[in-house]
């Protein structure tokens, strides 16, 4: 079945709360209007406005609200309208969430989604387009994943609401309706913590995850034809906890790795990557590790400079060319 | 819906503007709405991309309050914000630049529609994440205190703020500290598509006042005088050192959230009742009625109309922000 990005999150939280009534959905315009993306169209008409609940705006409250309802059992997915506002809502995850089970030794446990839109590309400037994943990517007791494909969209969304710990699921809205694939009908899961290759390759790998992905894919397509390179592409897909069997696999096998992504250079989570390979493939490199991401700036709202600051195919081509010159 | 008094004030302001400040007040609400409208064309047309929220039918609130201030006080605002950037006297060459994403823009092309900005004149911002300006009123009316100066913040945010944390945290701070600052809250009955009924636990938002011990008034945001005659009381109480003031407007926005948003959640009909409040046509009867010339009249909205091109031809003919100063802004350049 043919489906876009956006469909596939909305048939995971349909799926997932036909299976279990645990599980409801609550954030700003989530219900009547069906989500500010329109990603939980349709969920109010089929279980009402008891599981799909539309609250004020108050990040804050939203997620520790989320937090109160997951320790008492119940499955709550909520969402920031856009990740940009996440940071509302900072003390709350990073507080809260993430450290519930630990400072009370293990007694309860906290399943909690929280959904976030993010990415640029939308001349969103500085406060909607943003990709806060590495500020959480540091705090232990959280998971956070950010899906780049349709089937993985709609695998890890079930995932993270099965999942017993709390999750951040940054889902980036330039792909919502740019990308479409065939997936099969009906429940699959994709794993949370493991990393996929997308593409095999010889000559060099580019480790990258959520939009950046298909950026990558394209460059590898580019620099097969037109300079004979075999380049291998992994998709991180789950930020935390990182797939360092993968990562250390990919590096290993090509002894040359690009590492791709939206969010900022400095802090990103390229720097984690770089930094495991760094410690555990030294011997196997062939070159520096090279790194793709956004200016350290702000987002900016002038279109010109918003593509100026951003990584797209043509600077992966050109970062892939770099190192396989090396 | 606004109390009698607010009414009886308004009608005096009537006779104590001059008729040069009638005429002011009037080609600034009509220099808002031409520009929204022209925003809005400029939008599908391509030239302005993003997030884009218009002000449309809610010129008597910022028209109204700003009017009342003095030149150096302070202006604070939301992303929908157009319309107080323009009052408080900024060039609509410059923000339509911003709009466009110029380098001439107030914002030099890097905030964008959400994000005008004017040091000189006391615009200190729109701020795209709800709430969020309230803290920052606080902060500009701290300082106002500290350093003894008699100006004072007006704070503009819409009914969707009241839920966040940073309103009560602010109007809490401000009654307690004496801050001098104004705050505006613009109630067009949405957030986005929620209906206040459905977001907030009390509907007539100017008693938010009472809890935190400063005066509140409801008064209708569409009779530009009314708002005027409250935002005098209100900044005199606040200038006069006796602390923050709560006003509420009750307003309607003509367009949807934003320039994406067909705004399905209402109704033809409710839409239709508010259009025949529409603020502009209001005061032009009134302004009318006072002896000012329907042509005198016709005269500021063709000078507005051409007013509005010069902008767009500026913003159009304007430069892009150069590439080589993407990271510049970030710290204080040495
Ligand atoms: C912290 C935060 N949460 C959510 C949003 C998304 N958002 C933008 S405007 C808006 C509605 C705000 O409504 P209101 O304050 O009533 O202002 P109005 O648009 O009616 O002028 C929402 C939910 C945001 N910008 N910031
Ligand atoms: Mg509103």
């Amino acid at each position: 079945m043919e489906v876009t990005y956006v469909k596939a999150i909305n048939m995971a939280l349909f799926e997932e709360m036909r299976r279990d009534e645990n599980v409801f959905v609550m954030g700003e315009d989530v219900a009547e209007l069906g989500g500010a993306f329109k990603v939980t169209e349709g969920l109010l008409e089929e279980f009402g406005p008891d599981r799909v609940i539309d609250t004020p705006i108050a990040e804050s409250l939203i997620v520790g609200a989320g937090v109160g309802a997951a320790v008492m059992g119940l499955r709550p997915v909520v969402e920031m309208q856009f990740a940009d506002f996440i940071s509302c809502a900072f003390d709350q995850i990073v507080n809260m969430a993430a450290t519930f089970r630990y400072r009370h030794g293990g007694q309860v446990s906290c399943p909690l989604v929280i959904r976030a839109p993010a990415g640029a590309g939308v001349h969103g400037a500085l406060f909607h387009s943003q990709n806060p994943e590495a500020w959480f990517t540091r705090v232990p007791g959280l998971k956070v994943v950010a899906p780049a494909t349709a089937y993985d969209a709609k695998g890890l969304l079930k995932s993270a609401i099965r999942d017993d710990d709390p999750v951040i699921y940054f889902e980036h809205k330039r792909l919502y309706r740019s990308i479409k694939e065939d997936i099969p009908e009906g429940d699959f899961l994709v794993p949370i913590g493991i990393a996929e290759t997308k593409r095999e390759g010889r000559d060099l790998s580019v480790i990258t995850y959520g939009g950046c992905l298909h950026y990558a894919l394209d460059a590898a397509r580019i620099v097969e034809k037109e300079d004979g390179l075999s380049v291998e592409v992994l998709d991180l897909r789950t930020l935390l906890p990182l797939d360092r069997e993968a990562i250390l696999a990919t590096a290993k096998k090509t002894g040359k790795v690009v590492i791709a992504h939206e969010d900022r250079l400095t802090g990103g989570i390229g720097g984690e990557v770089a930094a495991i390979i760094a410690e555990h493939a030294f011997d196997y490199l062939d070159g520096p590790i090279v790194r793709v991401g956004m200016a350290d700036t702000h987002n900016p709202f002038s279109p010109p400079l918003e593509e100026f600051v951003l990584p797209n195919t043509d600077k992966i081509v050109a970062a892939i060319r770099r190192l396989a010159a090396y | 819906m606004a109390l009698e008094r607010e009414k009886h004030l308004a009608e005096r302001s009537l006779l104590t503007l001059t008729e040069t400040e009638l005429q002011d007040m009037y080609r600034m609400m009509v220099l808002i709405r031409r520009f929204e409208d022209k925003v809005a064309e400029m939008y599908m047309r391509g030239k302005i991309t993003g997030f884009c929220h218009l002000y449309a039918g809610e010129e008597a609130v910022a028209v109204g309050a700003i009017r009342a201030l003095y030149d150096k006080d302070y202006v604070v605002s939301t992303y929908r914000e157009h319309g107080h950037c323009l009052a408080k006297g900024a060039s609509p060459k410059r923000v339509m630049a911003e709009l466009f994403g110029k380098a001439t823009g107030v914002s030099r092309g890097r905030g964008g529609s959400m994000h005008l900005f004017d040091a000189e004149l006391r615009f200190m911002g729109g701020y795209a994440i709800v709430g969020g300006g309230l803290p920052l009123a606080a902060g500009l009316g701290l300082s106002i205190q500290y350093k003894e100066e008699p100006e004072i913040v007006c704070c503009f945010f819409g009914d969707g703020a009241i839920p966040q944390g940073a309103f009560h945290e602010t109007l809490n701070l401000a009654s307690l500290w004496k801050l001098p600052v104004v705050f505006i809250c613009e109630n067009n009955f949405y957030g986005m598509g929620t209906l206040t009924q459905r977001a907030i636990c009390q509907q007539e938002l100017y008693r938010f006042a009472q809890p935190y011990n400063i005066p509140g008034v409801r008064v209708d945001g569409m009779d530009v005088l009314e708002v005027y005659a409250a935002t005098v009381e209100a900044a005199a109480h606040a200038r006069e050192g006796h602390g923050p003031y709560l006003i509420e407007a009750v307003t309607y926005r003509f367009r949807g959230h934003s320039m994406s948003d067909p705004a399905e959640y209402r109704s033809k009909r409710e839409e239709r009742i508010w259009q025949e409040r529409d603020p502009i046509k209001r005061f032009r009867r009134r302004l009318i009625e006072r002896r000012i010339s329907a042509a005198t009249l016709d005269q500021i909205d063709r000078e507005v109309d051409a007013e509005i091109e010069e902008a767009v031809r500026f913003a159009d003919e304007s430069p892009d922000p150069d590439v080589s100063e993407v990271t510049k802004y970030v710290y204080v350049d040495a």
